[in-house]
C-alpha cells in the first residue's frame, strides 16, 4: 500500500510534523532560547563552559574583507571543516581533506580551487545557508577523525549519532552513516544510512536508506547486525547534559565519535526531525508519555540516562505500545 | 486548556460575526449569493396628454405608494417649462405639474425605474383601517335587485372571502339574470363594476375600496391601469380581481393607487388622457442593490469597498482573493505537506496566472525559471558576491521577460506578451534558491520543491478564478473572518499530513510484519 493508515500510525505512536511543531516544539522550546542553538558559535562556547568536548575552533570569517585572509588561515592546518555559523540540516559545511596550499581537496577526492572556497565562505556570509537569509559567521573548525569502529560503514564521512532528548531524558537515537549517494554527508534526505540504535546498549536495530530498510551498508556491503556503538553510556551522558546547557525541552544533539578524543557534541537542533522513527521502527509519542508522566526531572544525569536506558530498551518480544498517546493530543 | 477555549470561542466569535454579516446581507439588504442572479429592472413611463385653454394648469397625478416587495430606482419628472412638485396626501403620493398659462396640446411624462425583491418573510406591514361604512344609495328597483342577488351569493358562501369571490364570479357571468341585466346595466365601464362591487359589499357590511395597478409586460405600449377590488377580511386587505374574483396579487402587478381618489385632475386643460409603457431590461441583481443601498445610505454599503473609487475596487477584487490562496497554501502545507520554495510564493505565483491565464502563465514561468537557471549556472561560475549575483538573476530574469515579450509579439502570441505581470523579484529569488537547492541537494529536490509551488498555485489559481469564490470575497468581504476562522482551526491540527503517510508507510508494514 501506498499510503499507511492514520490509525495504525497514530497507534504505533508515530508523531506527524504538526504534532512535532504544536506538541513539542512550540510547547517545550521557548523562543528566546533558539539562538543559543542556531548559533553555533553559541552552542560551543556554551558546550566549552559545561565541559562538554567540541571540534576543536580554528578560526571564523565575519567579514567580507577578511575572505582574503582565509588562505592564511588555512595555511597550518591540512584538514578542516568550513560551517555556516547559522546554518541548518548541514547546508554549506564544506569538509577538505587534503591540500597543497593549491588546490582542495574534499573526501570525494574532488579538487577545488582557493577561488571556490573564498566563493563559498562568502557565500555562507551573505546569509545563503543562513536560517532567513541572515548575514552569517564562518567558522572553521578541525576535522574529526573517523573512529576504526564505523570505517566499516562509512563511506567517505564521518557517521554521527543523532539522539532525541525530551526534558533530559534521552528517548530515541540514530546513527547516521554517509554514504557515496550522500556525498559524504550525513544527511538522510541526501542518501545517507539511518540506523536505529537501542538506547539501553548502543546495539543497531533496523537501518533506513530513503525511507526503505536495508541490511547493509550500500557501499561497503558490511552488515548492521553486529554494529554496535562504543562509549554509548559517555554519548548518552552528553546528550542528555545538553538540557541543563540550553534549557531546551525537545532537542537533537547530534555528536560524533573522534578517533583520538572520544565522543564529542558537533551541533544542537531545536527542531529534529522525525526521521528517527522511521530509522527506529517505533513512534517517539510512548516515550514522550513517559517523560511527560515524570513530574519533576531528575537533576542527575547519569540517573536520568540510567531511567532512559531501562524504560526504552528494545525488547523483541514486547510488541510497540498502542495507543498510547502524547498529552499534548489530549488538551 | 484556557488557550484552547480562548482559540475556540475566538473562532466562534469570528464565524458568527463573519457568516451573521452575511446572512444579514443577502435577507435584509438582498445581496444575491450567486453572481448570476438577475433581476427584471421595469422601466415604466406615464404620459399624459391634454389640450390646455389657455388658463393656468395644474396636473394632479397619482404616484404608485412604495412598498416593501419593490424598490423604487429612480423617478423622473418631465415637461416642458412647467414647474413640478411631489406633495403627500392621506390617499398617497401625488405629483402636480402646474403653469401660469398655456394653450393647445401639452404632455408630461412621469418615469420609474423599479424591481420587484422577493423577501424571505415580509416586514409586517402597517395596516389601514378601513373608513367607516357608507350604505350606498340604489334606487328602489336597483335595491331590490341588488338584495336579491346578495340573499343568493350569501346562500352559496361561508365567509367574506368566498362570497366576495362568489359575488364577482356571478356578476361576471356569461348569461346574466333579470336582476343582474338590471344592475350590471348597459353603461358596463369598468370603473361602474368596481364600484357597483364596492357597493354590493358595502350593502353586506363588507369594506372594499377600489385599487388600480399595472401588469408589467415587457414592451407593451398605450397600457392603462386595471381596476381591483381590496376587500377587508379579518384585519388584512386582500385583493381581487374584479373580471374573475381570484384573490390574492398576481405576479408582476404594480400597485398604483389604492382609493376613490381621482388618478388624473387637470384643471385648465381638457380632453386628457393618461397612457403608460412598460419596458424590462435585465440587470445584475448585484448591481441593482449596490446602487439602490449606495443612494439610500445605508450604513453597512457606504462604510465598504463600494463607496472607492471603481480603480480601488478593482484593486481590491484582487487583494481580497488573496486569503484564498493563503487558505489553499494552509492546507496544501498542514495537512498534505506539500513541499513549496518560499511559504508564500505560491500565492504570487497565482496571482501572475490570474492575470496571464493558466497554460500560458505556467508555460512562462517553466521558461522563465529554467532559462534562468541555466544563466545562474554560468553566474556561479563568475564567483560573484550573494547579493550581486541575486542582482544579476534580477537582471536576467528582466531581460528573459523581455525577450519573450519581443518573440512573442512578432510572432504573433499574444498571449505570451503577459508575462510582465510575473513578480520580476520573486522570480529572481526562486531561481536562485532552485540554483542552490540543484547544488546542495540535486535535482530531484528542486522538481519536488519547484512542483510542489507550482501545483500548490495552480489550484489556489483555480478557486481564486472562480466566479462564486471572486464574486463572494468582493462582495461580501466579512465572509474573510470565516477564513480566518478556518486558518486558526487548521493552526490547531496536529494529525498527520498526507505526505507523512506515504513517509512512514514502510513502517506500517514493518510493524504489521513483526507482529506475526
Amino acid at each position: 500500500m501506498l499510503l499507511a493508515s492514520a490509525k495504525k500510525l497514530r497507534s504505533f505512536g508515530i508523531i506527524g510534523m504538526n504534532q512535532r511543531n504544536f506538541g513539542l516544539i512550540s510547547r517545550y522550546n521557548p523562543r528566546h532560547l533558539y539562538p543559543l542553538v542556531d548559533d553555533k558559535l553559541k552552542t560551543k562556547l556554551l558546550a566549552q563552559k559545561a565541559g562538554i568536548t567540541v571540534p576543536k575552533l580554528l578560526g571564523t570569517v565575519q567579514y567580507q574583507h577578511d575572505v582574503r585572509l582565509l588562505k592564511e588561515i588555512l595555511r597550518p592546518y591540512s584538514q578542516f571543516v568550513i560551517k555556516p555559523v547559522k546554518g541548518s540540516g548541514g547546508k554549506g559545511i564544506l569538509v577538505i581533506t587534503e591540500h597543497d596550499h593549491n588546490l582542495y581537496f574534499k573526501p570525494s577526492g574532488d579538487a577545488m580551487q582557493l577561488a571556490d572556497i573564498e566563493r563559498h565562505v562568502s557565500n555562507i556570509l551573505s546569509g545563503l545557508h543562513s536560517l532567513g537569509g541572515k548575514p552569517d559567521t564562518v567558522m572553521i573548525e578541525s576535522l574529526i577523525q573517523l573512529d576504526p569502529v564505523f570505517s566499516d560503514f562509512s563511506y567517505e564521512g564521518i557517521p554521527d549519532i543523532r539522539i532525541i532528548v525530551f526534558r533530559g531524558y534521552p528517548i530515541m537515537s540514530m546513527l547516521r552513516l554517509t554514504t557515496h549517494a550522500s556525498d559524504g554527508k550525513a544527511n538522510l534526505h541526501q542518501g545517507a544510512v539511518g540506523v536505529g540504535i537501542d538506547i539501553a546498549t548502543g546495539r543497531a536495530l533496523h537501518a533506513v536508506q530513503y525511507g526503505e530498510s536495508v541490511a547493509h551498508h550500500p557501499d561497503t556491503r558490511k552488515t548492521f547486525a553486529e554494529l554496535i556503538v562504543p562509549h554509548w553510556d559517555k554519548l548518552l551522558q552528553l546528550a542528555a547534559a545538553c538540557y541543563e546547557m540550553t534549557g531546551l525541552g525537545y532537542l537533537g544533539a547530534d555528536l560524533v565519535l573522534d578517533r583520538d578524543q572520544g565522543p564529542m557534541i558537533i551541533e544542537l537542533n531545536a527542531r529534529p526531525g522525525l526521521a528517527i522513527q522511521v530509522a527506529n521502527r517505533a513512534g517517539l509519542a510512548p516515550r514522550v508519555a513517559v517523560i511527560e508522566a515524570i513530574k519533576t526531572v531528575d537533576p542527575d544525569v547519569q540517573a536520568r540516562v540510567a531511567f532512559s536506558k531501562q524504560q526504552f530498551a528494545f525488547d523483541p518480544d514486547v510488541h510497540p505500545p498502542r495507543l498510547l498517546r502524547t498529552r499534548s493530543g489530549d488538551r | 486548556m484556557y488557550a484552547k477555549l480562548r482559540l475556540y470561542s475566538v473562532v466562534i466569535l469570528l464565524l458568527a460575526f463573519g457568516i451573521g454579516l452575511t446572512l444579514y446581507k443577502h435577507f435584509a439588504l438582498g445581496f444575491p449569493l450567486s453572481p448570476d442572479d438577475k433581476k427584471s429592472l421595469w422601466t415604466i413611463e406615464a404620459r399624459i396628454d391634454f389640450v390646455a385653454r389657455g388658463d393656468p394648469v395644474i396636473v394632479s397625478f397619482a404616484l404608485p405608494p412604495q412598498t416593501p416587495s419593490v424598490v423604487f430606482m429612480e423617478e423622473d419628472f418631465a415637461s416642458s417649462d412647467y414647474s413640478f412638485s411631489e406633495m403627500p396626501s392621506p390617499a398617497g403620493r401625488r405629483a402636480q405639474w402646474s403653469k401660469r398659462t398655456a394653450s393647445g396640446p401639452q404632455t408630461a411624462y412621469y418615469r420609474l425605474s423599479m424591481y420587484e425583491i422577493d423577501r424571505l418573510a415580509h416586514p409586517p406591514v402597517a395596516v389601514d383601517l378601513p373608513p367607516e361604512l357608507e350604505k350606498p344609495e340604489f334606487d328602489e328597483v336597483l335595491k331590490t335587485a341588488a338584495a336579491t342577488l346578495l340573499d343568493q351569493v350569501r346562500n352559496r358562501s361561508a365567509n367574506t372571502e368566498i362570497f366576495t369571490r362568489e359575488l364577482i364570479t356571478t356578476l361576471n357571468s356569461k348569461a346574466p339574470s333579470q336582476n343582474l341585466s338590471l344592475l350590471i346595466n348597459d353603461q358596463s365601464s369598468e370603473d361602474y363594476k368596481t364600484h357597483l362591487i364596492i357597493d354590493l359589499l358595502a350593502m353586506e357590511g363588507i369594506s372594499a375600496r377600489i385599487v388600480r395597478g399595472l401588469y408589467l409586460e415587457d414592451g407593451r405600449r398605450r397600457q392603462s391601469l386595471s381596476n381591483f377590488v381590496e376587500v377587508y377580511i379579518g384585519n388584512e386587505w386582500l385583493l381581487f380581481n374584479q373580471n374573475t374574483g381570484k384573490s390574492g396579487k398576481p405576479k408582476r402587478l404594480l400597485i398604483w393607487q389604492r382609493g376613490d381618489e381621482s388618478l388624473l385632475d387637470v384643471v385648465g386643460g381638457k380632453n386628457s388622457q393618461i397612457s403608460f409603457s412598460i419596458i424590462r431590461n435585465v440587470y445584475s441583481a448585484r448591481d441593482l442593490v449596490v446602487h439602490d443601498r449606495m443612494n439610500k445610505q445605508a450604513g453597512i454599503i457606504d462604510f465598504s469597498i463600494y463607496s472607492l473609487p471603481i480603480e480601488q475596487q478593482n484593486a481590491f477584487k484582487m487583494i481580497l482573493l488573496l486569503p484564498i490562496g493563503a487558505l489553499i497554501v494552509v492546507i496544501m502545507r498542514l495537512l498534505v505537506g506539500l513541499r513549496t520554495s518560499g511559504t508564500f510564493m505560491p500565492i504570487l505565483i497565482a496571482m501572475a496566472l490570474i492575470q496571464t491565464t493558466l497554460l500560458t502563465g505556467i508555460i512562462i514561468f517553466l521558461t522563465v525559471v529554467g532559462t534562468g537557471l541555466l544563466i545562474r549556472s554560468y553566474l556561479s561560475r563568475l564567483n560573484l558576491l550573494f547579493v550581486a549575483r541575486i542582482s544579476a538573476v534580477i537582471i536576467v530574469v528582466i531581460a528573459i521577460m523581455a525577450s519573450i515579450s519581443i518573440l512573442s509579439n512578432k510572432l504573433g502570441l499574444d498571449q505570451a506578451m503577459t508575462v510582465t505581470f510575473f513578480p520580476m523579484i520573486i522570480l529572481s529569488w526562486t531561481i536562485e534558491r532552485m540554483s542552490v537547492l540543484w547544488e546542495e541537494d540535486g535535482p530531484r529536490e528542486v522538481f519536488i520543491q519547484g512542483g510542489g509551488s507550482l501545483l500548490t498555485a495552480v489550484i489556489a489559481y483555480i478557486f481564486m478564478t472562480n466566479r462564486t469564490i471572486e464574486y463572494l470575497t468582493f462582495n461580501f468581504p466579512e465572509l474573510m473572518l470565516v477564513n480566518l476562522a478556518l486558518i486558526l482551526i487548521l493552526g490547531q491540527y496536529t494529525g498527520y499530513r498526507l505526505s507523512e503517510l506515504y513517509r512512514f508507510h514502510a513502517l506500517e508494514r514493518r510493524n504489521a510484519a513483526g507482529k506475526r
